[in-house]
């Protein structure tokens, strides 16, 4: 599903984000990116939704060298790409249910279709009575909640999250897993950062280890 | 994934055919019918939530309508005056004269000869003949040389023959070709026509429509930066939510749809605030024009906002909005890229 070749990623000013890093995540798989602030673990994922180039080596997603893809085309090549964020990126001003529909009417959905799907995916995420009222309303864990609704409405085959329980205590953070996990099972590929390790060796899953933008040896399933 | 999900879709329309060939083209033309449907829902819904999110800070907005709307009344008020004074001008040049003056050798029955033969032509409505005698008399009433010309030996004056020619000769040019045979005719020194101040007047309102069309351009970009600084600011307060289309896959098209109707709407709101500013304008006009034109004896109505000029004030508006929003968009969206 997602091949990385030989990718550098330096930024002006000289910091090497990604130094030759070489990974294959296969069709289905649920993965765990890990490693300090710093070690480039959102540089990764933002190569692999096209915020960022590499300066060298290719990343393949789903048979497609992103190198190839113009920036016109980018935004709908996102559309197959769902991504979970730390602070969720939510939009305080619309209700719940336009926030999860945004993408649906981005990608030109009939307004019928809207609803069911919208609903489809608060009702995967334990949100359908919530769906008339603002994200300010809600308390932090449902608002993450909301954020994988988002993600997940337009059925992406592969989702992103970067630091999806950064902000939650152990607990909700252990609920969002399982969500996460509830999600693969139906097949989407998955490929969280995190670095609550703690979190992360509960569970069955591979884990790869960034350390100064070098994928470290040991690339190994938790114990 | 997008190489799959073409080879999905390109399996599917092969099956539809298999199974039915005539209503294949039926399912596409119905499956395109809906695509429209959803964005032209899209496009209205972008429309009125724009409409209302203005609606929503309504003072905010009715400064910048105001701002608008000056800028527009301005030029369009001008341009109005200019008509009227253009119409006026036609009614007063469809009565010139032309004066012809005759050899001084020709002699009084001459003279009424000519007169007869000049009145005949169809383009001439009337011919006064002036006499030497009465020309000077007149001289010497109007001069106060009285004294003066008591002392010459014979008149100075030319007989005079004054043409005014048929009210159905309404342009300049037909005029000035009846000036010219005239001139022609044998015992004719010389024939003047009485339009130079006609033409000074047209050569006047000329250089003042340039003047107020080069205001107008400059209040028209005055419109432009006004809408683009506005909507420089809304894409500054909206920068999450354009940040957020951006990840899920919104095309820059999609990010822009909402300020051009923003702009648009700016444009209208002022274009329509501009209507009005002139409206009353003229309505505040109008009596002092009324007794003008009857202390004149003038047939003169005063030309107000037809449906004409109110659709091109309205659609110049909107032009300016949508131009105005499309360059800050242009300028500032490129700047907003998730980080």
């Amino acid at each position: 599903m997602i091949a990385l070749e030989n990718v550098s990623k330096r930024y002006p000013g000289g910091f090497e984000a990604l130094n030759q890093v070489s990974l294959r995540i296969a069709r289905g798989e649920m993965a765990f990116l890990t490693g300090h602030s710093g070690a480039g673990k959102s540089t990764l994922l933002k190569l692999i939704m096209l915020m960022e180039r590499p300066n060298q080596g290719q990343v393949i997603v789903g048979g497609q060298n992103l190198n190839r893809i113009p920036k016109r085309q980018i935004p709908y090549y996102r559309r197959h790409v769902g991504v979970v964020f730390q602070n969720h990126h939510l939009l305080f001003d619309r209700t719940v249910f336009d926030n999860v529909a945004l993408p649906l009417s981005i990608a030109g959905v009939s307004p019928r279709d809207i609803g069911r799907r919208v609903r489809a995916a608060l009702d995967k995420v334990g949100l359908l009575k919530k769906e008339r009222l603002y994200p300010i309303a809600l308390s932090g864990g449902e608002q993450q909640r909301v954020g994988i609704a988002r993600a997940i409405v337009n059925k992406p085959p592969l989702l992103l999250a970067d630091e999806p329980t950064g902000n939650l205590d152990p607990e909700l953070s252990a609920d969002i897993m399982k969500l996460f996990e509830q999600l693969n099972q139906v097949g989407v590929t998955m490929l969280i950062a995190s670095h609550d390790l703690a979190l992360i060796s509960h569970m069955r899953h591979r884990v790869i280890r960034l350390e100064q933008g070098r994928l470290l040896a040991g690339d190994h399933h938790a114990a | 994934m997008r190489p799959e999900r073409q080879g999905a879709s390109r399996t599917k329309p092969a099956k539809r055919v298999k199974r039915a060939e005539p209503s294949a083209s039926g399912a596409t033309a119905g499956v395109e019918l809906a695509a429209v449907q959803t964005y032209l829902h899209h496009h209205r819904r972008v429309a009125r939530d724009s409409l209302l999110r203005l609606l929503r800070t309504p003072w905010a907005s009715l400064m910048t309508w105001a701002v608008i709307a000056i800028a527009l009344a301005l030029p369009a008020t001008l341009f109005l005056m200019l008509a009227n004074v253009e119409q006026l001008s036609q009614n007063w040049s469809s009565s010139p004269r032309i004066t012809l003056y005759l050899d001084l050798r020709v002699e009084t029955a001459e003279a009424h000869r000519l007169q007869e033969a000049i009145r005949k032509k169809a383009q001439v409505e009337s011919v006064t003949y002036i006499s030497p005698e009465q020309a000077l008399e007149e001289f010497k009433a109007f001069s106060g040389l009285a004294e003066a010309i008591e002392y010459l030996d014979q008149n100075p004056l030319p007989p005079v023959l004054i043409v005014t020619p048929a009210t159905n000769l309404m342009s300049a040019a037909q005029v000035e070709a009846l000036q010219r045979e005239l001139a022609a005719q044998p015992g004719v020194a010389r024939a003047q026509l009485d339009m130079d101040w006609v033409k000074r007047l047209y050569s006047l309102m000329e250089l003042v429509s340039r003047a107020v069309l080069a205001l107008g351009g400059l209040l028209a970009a005055a419109v432009l930066l006004v809408i683009g600084n506005t909507i420089r600011l809304a894409i500054e307060s909206r920068r999450e939510e354009i940040v957020v289309i951006k990840l899920v896959g919104g095309t820059d098209g999609f990010v822009r749809r909402p300020f051009l109707y923003t702009g648009l709407w700016y444009g209208l709101g002022g274009g329509i605030l501009a209507w009005l500013l002139v409206f009353f304008w003229l309505l505040w006009l109008s009596g002092p024009v009324q007794e003008l034109t009857r202390l004149y004896a003038l047939d003169f109505q005063l030309a107000g906002l037809g449906v004409e000029s109110t659709l091109t004030l309205l659609g110049t508006s909107m032009l300016l909005g949508w131009c105005g929003a499309w360059l800050a968009v242009r300028r500032h969206l490129d700047e907003i890229e998730p980080q």
